[in-house]
């Protein structure tokens, strides 16, 4: 095929494929965003259960992450997208028995993704707190302050300086890994190009394009976090 | 007064009864179990005797598949992650630029793009491949498969051998010189034992996530453990084709885990005080 059609199917409009992906990287850029609040939370709750003294709690968030982490994602994502409707299907029948249920690939994708972050978040944040001495917890409560407001107001600040750069590994991985949400039909990215690899048959092209998505990501990102840790260090000198 | 400040200093009572964190870790537990448990029952009520003779072979088979692509694409990663790695730690800029580029572009990218890439994309060079004999190698998934698995494990395990041949610290290095031993004699009898030992539980990691991604070779079509997991939902759309895969990835992955851990204590035993 000549030159010229490649740039026309690299065009934006009805005859190149631009937009579309375009529209999957925004596409992945939501999903990889909204995860990230949702797996941050639950990682941090499940790195607290893991250095409590109860023993029952201790286990129970350390199942959790040898299931997530044992499991592969592309496993995981499969059983929550085709075993959760059968699941839910099961439960709703004992109140409506002609319901149907879907399970929408983004927020299947979204939940299986906090799952799997918030699993590698929470060795995160607990060697974290491993890494901040108990004379700060001490210090708060020798000054009056309450369990929650030591957290937020005394610990909370160290550690997210502290698990700061663990944590940007887990978001690359974060926005690497929602490509797999691609398989189960979300038209993100990788599937956008896809579907263009397949119709115009410039298969080496489409995906070239995406990986060249996903680097692109992961350069923006690494120096928004550059910028991010600047900050704090400023933030740091200041005091 | 004297009284709070004798208690400050006793250690702090054994908590009894049921304060809060009991009572949410036991019914977090109760809730694992209750999950456990379901499972296991919706396994036990789902026993399908002519499901499990038709698929177990295949799972044996997928499993062996999955083993013997982790195990090449290892290997081979090993091999081609040594010249990147020197490329990292040379002080030629062209070639360090090189190795840079290689492992930043392995490392960030989806590992589902590079397989991609080599399975879908290389087909668009069909008669250039086919001009130089490659395409036999090129048309089976299993081979894009390792290719694809080799290269990415190849840009991470050249930055695990990077970092640990730099924990070495460069006294070592001067020590060996300064006995006459010349460079690869120092890397091999001095620097690697000492690098190894740091780059172990790296390495282990390294393969358990390669036996979690080699699950993505079952979207090219290569019938590895999912591959079989996925044909077998196809066929009897029974969801327990995923659970009993789950269950084996997850028992793969622990075995590891403790192997692992097992070689770490046992090599280390030397530095333990």
């Amino acid at each position: 095929m000549p030159a010229q059609s490649i740039w026309t199917l690299l065009s934006w409009g009805p005859d190149g494929w631009s937009d579309d992906i375009a529209y999957g990287v925004i596409v992945t850029v939501l999903l990889a965003l909204a995860t990230l609040p949702i797996g941050l939370a639950i990682g941090f709750f499940i790195a607290l259960g893991k250095q409590s003294e109860e023993p029952s709690l201790r286990l129970a968030a350390n199942i959790y992450t040898t299931v997530f982490r044992g499991l592969p994602e592309l496993v995981t994502l499969f059983l929550f997208f085709f075993g959760m409707p059968i699941l839910l299907q099961h439960l709703i029948r004992y109140f409506r028995p002609e319901a149907t249920i879907d399970v929408n690939s983004f927020v299947a994708g979204m939940i299986v993704l906090s799952l799997i972050f918030s699993s590698y978040a929470s060795e995160v944040f607990l060697s974290a707190f491993r890494a901040i001495p108990k004379g700060q917890y001490e210090g708060g409560y020798s000054i009056g302050l309450s369990k929650w407001q030591t957290m937020r107001l005394v610990i909370l600040p160290q550690l997210l300086r502290i698990a700061f750069p663990g944590l940007e590994n887990c978001w690359l991985s974060l926005l690497k890994d929602t490509s797999l949400v691609s398989v189960v039909g979300l038209a993100e990215t990788l599937r956008n190009a896809g579907v263009a690899a397949r119709v115009t048959k410039h298969s080496f092209l489409f995906y070239s394009i995406a990986a060249l998505v996903f680097l692109g990501l992961a350069v923006v990102s690494s120096f928004a976090t550059s910028a991010i840790l600047r900050s704090l260090g400023k933030r740091e000198a200041q005091r | 007064m004297s009284a709070t400040a004798a208690m400050v200093e006793r250690p702090p009572p054994r908590t009894r009864g049921w304060p809060r964190p009991r009572i949410v870790g036991y019914a977090l537990v109760c809730l694992w179990i209750a999950f456990g448990l379901g499972i296991v029952s919706y396994l036990f009520f789902a026993w399908n005797p002519a499901f499990f003779a038709k698929y177990a072979p295949a799972y044996l088979r997928g499993l062996g598949v999955t083993l013997s692509l982790v195990a090449i694409s290892m290997v081979l990663g090993a091999v081609l992650s040594m010249p990147v790695a020197y490329g990292r730690m040379s002080r030629n800029r062209i070639l360090s630029g090189l190795a840079y580029c290689y492992v930043y572009f392995f490392r960030g990218t989806p590992l589902l793009v590079q397989t991609f890439l080599v399975y879908y994309g290389l087909g668009s060079f069909r008669p250039e491949l086919q001009m130089i004999g490659l395409w036999d190698f090129f048309k089976d998934a299993f081979n894009c498969g390792v290719f694809a698995f080799a290269l990415n494990t190849a840009a991470y395990q050249a930055e695990i051998l990077r970092g640990a041949i730099e924990s070495v610290p460069r006294g070592q290095w001067e020590g060996a010189a300064s006995l006459g031993l010349h460079k690869l004699q120092t890397l091999r009898k001095i620097v690697l034992p000492q690098a190894l030992i740091v780059a172990l539980r790296p390495y282990g990691n390294e393969l358990i996530l390669m036996v979690k991604a080699s699950a993505i070779v079952a979207i090219i079509t290569v019938y590895d453990l999912m591959g079989n997991a996925k044909l077998a939902f196809a066929n009897s759309f029974d969801i327990q084709a995923y659970i009993w895969v789950a269950l084996v990835y997850l028992v793969m992955v622990e075995l590891l885990r403790h192997a692992i851990e097992w070689i770490e204590r046992r090599i280390t035993i030397h530095l333990k005080r």
